[in-house]
């Protein structure tokens, strides 16, 4: 048993040359290392809000533009612990600013699943394998949720509070570098970690994989690939409202239509990661934060058209995406 | 002959407005090897799939060890005890060779000694068995496909063209671990163009034309019978022996 598995660095190579590329043209190190994190913090957070949906297309075919309610909704959501345990959050103590957060996200991550169980069986599972009712239809969802938020929480923006360790900036050396961005990104590689070891390390793991590639298989080979779906799209949802909680506290404003407004970038993070693959989003979602933040620095009419300009390159380069899955 | 452990009777399928199998008549015997001939587009593929529940039946009846199975969901047809190799093999091309094979033994755990007797079958797979399953060569993607099915007992293996764009000696290869599973007493509905190889396995044979059977009978029946060959099948075996 002696050939094993060649992992493609290639994309990897590519953040790097990207980062290391920008510094030249920053000229300032401290300047480059506060745009480089506040790249990496914002990759994250489009890569957490991203994830599940690029599993639930990869593994039933299945286009959700609803998928930003889920956002909208984990970060209003949050607002029911993080309003009552406002104290949590302005104490001078690490264990409990993070134990309100920690709380938030555990409840808009138990909400934004529960939602995504409801949203799967009574919008998504009517349309299965028709793209255009699924567009209609999930943005139809959309609307509803955002309207459904206006008349819970009204139509006001709410301010949201940064627990107070997280607030200021660390400074090395002349760099300033945002508490709360660095705690975006040990999340985001948290979830990142968790999210390779589950779909390497378990069973259901393989059982993701191989169904991103082959459901009609998976089925002959005696498994409900319906059932799997359903657990992948209420993880991907919960997902999502995790990482509306992180854009919450991120943007210190809460607005229905916050999640909607990620979608574009979030559709961009999939499509160049390649539909269906995990690591591809995450690449995806860096490179995507870091050229917006560099190009916005160095020209800022470019920062306009970035996001489009990578598209083109990374699919002229890998059509297929940054990591292709197999069948696509 | 035994008590037929498959059989399908006046099944019809239609995959949108076609309509594919026309009353398809057919019974697979426990024990050996029973081989479905045809040309392109007779209704083979069609068959298989049907039986798998890939696509459902529009009518008629396909029974597995007396049950009625027509209407059911494919991982309950599955978990029924049938094993399936589609002509396109469909491995998990991401997954290594080792992930592929895992995921086919259901109860999580493979068995030593069938992975050994899998290995003395298919050699390249012990050798590649932490590399991605699309990175092997097409015959190894069969050996794979195909010890991917055996890799616990089955009732029944459906295995639809192993041979198909292989090299000889592989698709020697492939016979000799289709030999050693019947005489283990598998039971086996094998899809093959490749007549000679169909010879060498074959114990009953069903051709099939326009989505329906139309002979049935013991293999030695028509690899005798010339005449019968060209009428069913448009070949001469002098050309394919």
């Amino acid at each position: 048993m002696t050939e094993t598995k060649h992992a493609d660095w290639a994309p990897l190579i590519l953040i790097a040359a990207l980062a290391l590329g920008a510094l030249p043209f920053v000229g300032s190190l401290s300047t480059w290392v506060t745009l480089t994190v506040a790249g990496l913090a914002m990759g994250m957070m489009i890569f957490v809000m991203s994830s599940g949906l690029t599993l639930v297309f990869g593994l039933m075919d299945v286009i959700n533009f609803g998928h930003g309610v889920f956002i909208s909704i984990g970060a209003y959501v949050a607002l029911l612990v993080l309003v009552p345990l406002a104290a949590w959050g302005t104490a001078d103590s690490l264990g409990l600013n993070l134990g309100v957060i920690g709380l938030a996200a555990v409840v808009a991550m138990v909400a934004t699943g529960a939602l995504g169980y409801f949203f799967e069986r009574v919008v998504i599972r009517p349309v299965y394998g028709q793209h255009l009712k699924q567009i209609l239809i999930t943005t139809g969802g959309l609307i509803v949720a955002e309207q459904l938020i206006h008349a819970l929480w009204g139509a006001n923006p709410i301010p949201v509070r940064l627990p107070e360790t997280l607030r200021g900036s660390f400074v090395i050396g002349d760099a300033a570098v945002e508490r709360f961005r660095v705690f975006a990104i040990l999340l985001g590689l948290a979830v990142f970690a968790g999210m390779h070891l589950g779909l390497n390390r378990t069973r259901i793991g393989l059982l993701i994989r191989a169904g991103v590639e082959n459901t009609e298989m998976v089925e002959a080979l005696g498994y409900d690939i319906r059932k799997i779906f359903v657990g992948v799209f209420v993880a991907g949802s919960a997902l999502a409202g995790l990482g509306g909680v992180l854009w919450a506290l991120y943007r210190q404003i809460l607005v229905a239509s916050m999640g909607m407004e990620m979608m574009v970038l979030i559709f961009i993070a999939i499509i160049i990661g390649g539909l269906g693959s995990v690591g591809g989003c995450f690449a995806g979602s860096i490179l995507l934060a870091l050229l917006a933040n560099y190009s916005g620095f160095l020209v800022p009419k470019l920062a306009l058209v970035s996001n489009i300009v990578l598209m083109l390159a990374i699919l002229s380069w890998r059509p297929q995406g940054l990591y292709p899955v197999a069948r696509r | 002959m035994t008590a037929p452990l498959l059989s399908l009777s006046g099944v019809h399928t239609h995959v949108g407005r076609y309509h594919i199998l026309h009353g398809v008549d057919l019974v697979v015997p426990e024990s050996g090897v029973t081989m479905l001939l045809g040309r392109n587009g007779a209704g083979k593929t069609s068959t298989l799939r049907t039986i798998m529940g890939l696509w459902r039946a529009s009518s008629g009846r396909v029974t597995l060890a007396g049950e009625n199975v027509t209407q059911r969901p494919t991982p309950q047809i599955a978990r029924s005890g049938l094993a399936y190799v589609p002509e396109n093999m469909g491995i998990f091309a991401d997954l290594t060779v080792r992930e592929n094979l895992v995921l086919a033994a259901r109860e999580g755990e493979i068995d030593a000694e069938r992975l050994k007797w899998v290995f003395g079958l298919f050699p390249a797979l012990e050798k590649f068995w932490a590399l991605a399953a699309g990175a092997l060569s097409g015959g190894q993607k069969q050996m794979l496909a195909i010890a991917r099915a055996i890799i616990e007992p089955r009732k029944l293996y459906l295995v639809d063209e192993p041979t198909k764009g292989l090299a000889p000696a592989i698709v020697a290869n492939m016979i000799s671990a289709f030999r050693e599973l019947k005489a283990s007493g598998a039971t086996i509905l094998l899809v093959e163009q490749n007549f000679a190889a169909a010879k060498a396995l074959g114990d009953t044979v069903a051709v099939m034309d326009d989505g329906r059977v139309v002979h049935a009978g013991p293999m030695a029946e028509l690899a005798e019978n010339a005449e019968l060959q060209h009428r069913l099948l448009g070949l001469s075996l002098d050309r394919h022996q």
